[in-house]
């Protein structure tokens, strides 16, 4: 007898979202998808609206990451002013934007990391879920929770410092940004007390590399044996290879590592990559056009980024890369759960950057806007904490929005995330007719390891329940789970 | 005759130029009474009625009443300070004003108003209306789905010889205000700041220059509305 089951809504992930499992007559997966089931319509209702208002008003789309949001925007809107991109801005416009991003990667990689997916590390995937959560970890790891949040709040301060607030500031601005760094917030984030200075947060960013580490060597079987696939990878690469968080050219590489987007700008990215809809999800699904809709989809964010790269242009987060490429024989890491490594190294990295940043005088002063001749196109690609982000926008004779379109990195994460939820479901799944609590978080795990941000995928308003659904082949509902 | 009268606000003995108005009156003596359509300098028009106090017990817009020797006016009373609410929240429902990525937040007076009366939650059904977005003139933007109708531009932004740049369109609930089609090639940059800056909210835009002043240095974002007239050193009689 078919079945069919649902999960809904899937936990612990930044949005609502639901996984539906169909079971052939043997018991057998006959097909996962992952249900993206809200709607938010950004890209229709910023149509008319002024263009310099798009970095304030579609960071709304998200209060995890909205500065990755801030800035796509406002890279976009650098080419529509006229001040180019990247370094053509000024020094001051181009490094406070970067200190920025850094805080941001910095903050979002350490709530995912210990706030999100370490209770299942820590706890076990079939551990009781009252247990399996960060309240639980801080109980049984006091140290480890207080470095969770106290690390958040310092990404949060470099965020405020920049931006003028901590959630949804107005710190960049076509063609540069509004503020420099004043000494007060520079010695604040150099040397502040309780825990509160960047040297606490590099040694903290350097112990939880070795944290995972020392898990990984313990439990290879829950990092390299819980589920693992062939995917193509894609992200901004500095133009010599180095990681660049916030700008580069376009690298995506095949399942063995071989390039095949040979670092093209990113202007033009619509000649690469397209999208396609699919009737069951509100999120699209981008592939390489080159390589079509079947086979052409791909990979983005931290495991993608260490996949793509050359090198590390910081020591200490070099260091850990090149244990996470040895590790991997020079080749690219198809484990998902290797994406926790990878957000890891990049918390290093992101820490080591703001420090330097913080070190530099261009932040103190300095011209804080360029602006030239008025494009009408504009496109701003940045690596948010979870991927590569697109922002893309045309704009009329009267400065209005004409056009918008937004590739974030969980859509570009769609089908990689369906591979994952199809392979660890036929894993522990196959032949079963009852759902258990840890089969259900199986699935959720291998979606948490891209640490998905669904409602800036769908551009909708984020919840975070789940629900799981058996059906048979009847579509009748013979089990039922549902977690809050 | 004395050019000077007596009264009080609130039972606080005040003394002020005869003639003057009580709000103004009220300000040199260190008290606030709030005001949207009102402007320093513009002929004032009584419009909105935020400015509402009671003078000997009845009901006046304090921008068009002037002080008299002996009146008792009640500004920060329970059903004043509620009328005043009521009206914040009135003009934010019967528009669309969506402060978080509004570039006017923080130096916007119907926002502080809404912070200082601590409108937190909406009392009253939100219209909704469509309402459209003039970007047509190439120095501003006028944001009709946030205008209030004060006819603070009508008043104060005039050309040479004394036309109002601006002007009201249509009637009744379709009444909007709009750049005069003849005179808006009249609009210098600084006429077109001084718009900006005369707007109480953010229904007149200068273009390009969108969230250039950094959170924290915005008008209202240290002080809230009016404490700038409270904390003044006054001599009190």
């Amino acid at each position: 007898m078919g079945q069919k089951i649902t999960i809904e809504p899937v936990t612990r992930v930044e949005g609502h979202g639901k996984v539906t499992i169909h079971l052939d007559n043997e018991g057998n997966i006959e097909q996962t998808r992952l249900h993206i089931v809200e709607f938010r319509g950004f890209e229709r209702f910023v149509q008319g609206r002024p263009y310099w208002e798009m970095p304030v008003l579609v960071q709304r789309l998200c209060g995890i990451c909205p500065v990755s949001h801030h800035l796509a925007a406002a890279k976009a809107l650098d080419v529509i002013v006229g001040a180019g991109t990247g370094e053509s801005l000024t020094p001051t416009g181009e490094k406070m934007r970067r200190l920025m991003h850094y805080g941001q990667i910095f903050q979002s990689h350490t709530l995912h990391f210990f706030h999100l997916a370490s209770p299942d590390l820590l706890f076990g995937i079939d551990a009781d879920p009252l247990k399996r959560n960060v309240i639980h970890i801080a109980k049984v790891n006091r140290d480890l929770a207080v470095q969770a949040v106290m690390m958040r709040k310092y990404g949060q301060e470099v965020i405020q410092a920049t931006a003028g607030k901590k959630i949804h500031g107005t710190g960049a601005i076509p063609g540069g940004i509004n503020k420099h760094l004043t000494e007060e917030e520079r010695d604040f984030l150099i040397k502040g007390d309780d825990y509160m200075n960047i040297d606490k947060m590099i040694e903290w960013s350097l112990a939880a590399v070795e944290f995972f580490k020392d898990f990984h060597k313990k439990n290879k079987e829950i990092i390299d044996g819980f589920v693992e696939f062939p995917s193509s990878y894609l992200s901004l690469v500095r133009k010599d290879g180095a990681l660049d968080l916030y700008h580069g050219v376009l690298r995506a590489v095949d399942a063995q590592g071989k390039k095949i987007l040979h670092d093209v700008d990113y202007q033009e990215y619509y000649k690469y990559i397209d999208e396609e809809v699919r009737s069951w999800s509100y999120m699209k699904f981008p592939y390489l056009k080159e390589i079509g809709k079947k086979t052409g989809w791909y990979t983005v964010g931290p495991l993608a980024r260490m996949n793509t790269i050359d090198f590390i242009d910081t020591p200490l987060a070099q260091k850990e890369f090149e244990a996470f490429r040895a590790y991997n024989h020079g080749k690219p890491s198809h484990k998902p759960m290797h994406f926790h490594w990878a957000r890891l190294i990049e918390i290093l990295h992101s820490a080591e950057k703001i420090k330097s940043l913080l070190y530099d005088p261009d932040l103190m002063e300095g011209e804080l806007v360029k602006k030239g001749n008025k494009q009408y196109e504009g496109v701003g690609l940045i690596e948010a904490p979870r991927g590569t982000l697109f922002h893309h926008y045309k704009i009329d004779d009267n400065d209005q929005i004409v056009m918008a379109n937004l590739i974030v990195s969980t859509t570009n994460n769609n089908q990689p995330m369906n591979e994952a939820v199809k392979h660890v479901a036929t894993k522990i799944m196959t032949g079963k007719k009852e759902i258990t609590e840890g089969m259900m978080n199986a699935v959720e795990v291998a979606i948490r390891a891209y640490d998905p941000c669904l409602s800036c995928a769908t551009h909708a308003l984020g919840q975070m329940p789940l629900e799981i659904s058996l059906y048979d082949h009847q579509n009748q509902l013979i089990d039922k789970k549902i977690k809050q | 005759m004395s050019q000077y009268v007596r009264f009080t606000i609130d039972k606080t003995e005040c003394m002020a130029i005869k003639g003057q108005y009580i709000v103004e009156a009220a300000k040199e003596n260190g008290i606030y009474i709030p005001t949207l359509c009102n402007y320093p300098g513009v002929k004032p028009k009584g419009g909105c009625r935020i400015c509402t106090v009671k003078v000997n017990g009845k009901l006046m817009t304090s921008c068009t009443t002037p002080v008299a020797e002996g009146m008792t006016i009640e500004n920060d009373i329970p059903d004043i300070r509620e009328l005043r609410k009521a009206i914040v929240e009135l003009l934010f429902v019967e528009g669309n004003h969506f402060c978080p990525a509004c570039e006017k937040s923080g130096n916007c007076e119907l926002q502080a108003l809404a912070y200082r009366f601590q409108v937190m939650a909406p009392r009253f059904p939100f219209q909704f209306p469509l309402r459209r977005v003039d970007a047509s003139h190439p120095k501003i933007i006028k944001e009709q789905n946030r205008c209030i109708l004060c006819k603070r531009c009508i008043r104060a932004i005039k050309d040479e010889k004394g036309r109002s740049i601006f002007a009201y369109r249509r009637r009744s609930s379709r009444v909007e205000v709009v750049v005069d089609s003849k005179l808006g090639k009249q609009l210098t940059d600084e006429l077109a700041q001084k718009a900006m800056d005369v707007c109480p909210v953010g229904s007149i835009l200068v273009k390009e220059k969108g969230y250039i002043t950094p959170i924290g240095q915005r008008k209202y974002d240290k002080m809230p509305i009016g404490s700038d007239i409270e904390n003044m050193q006054v001599n009190k009689i």
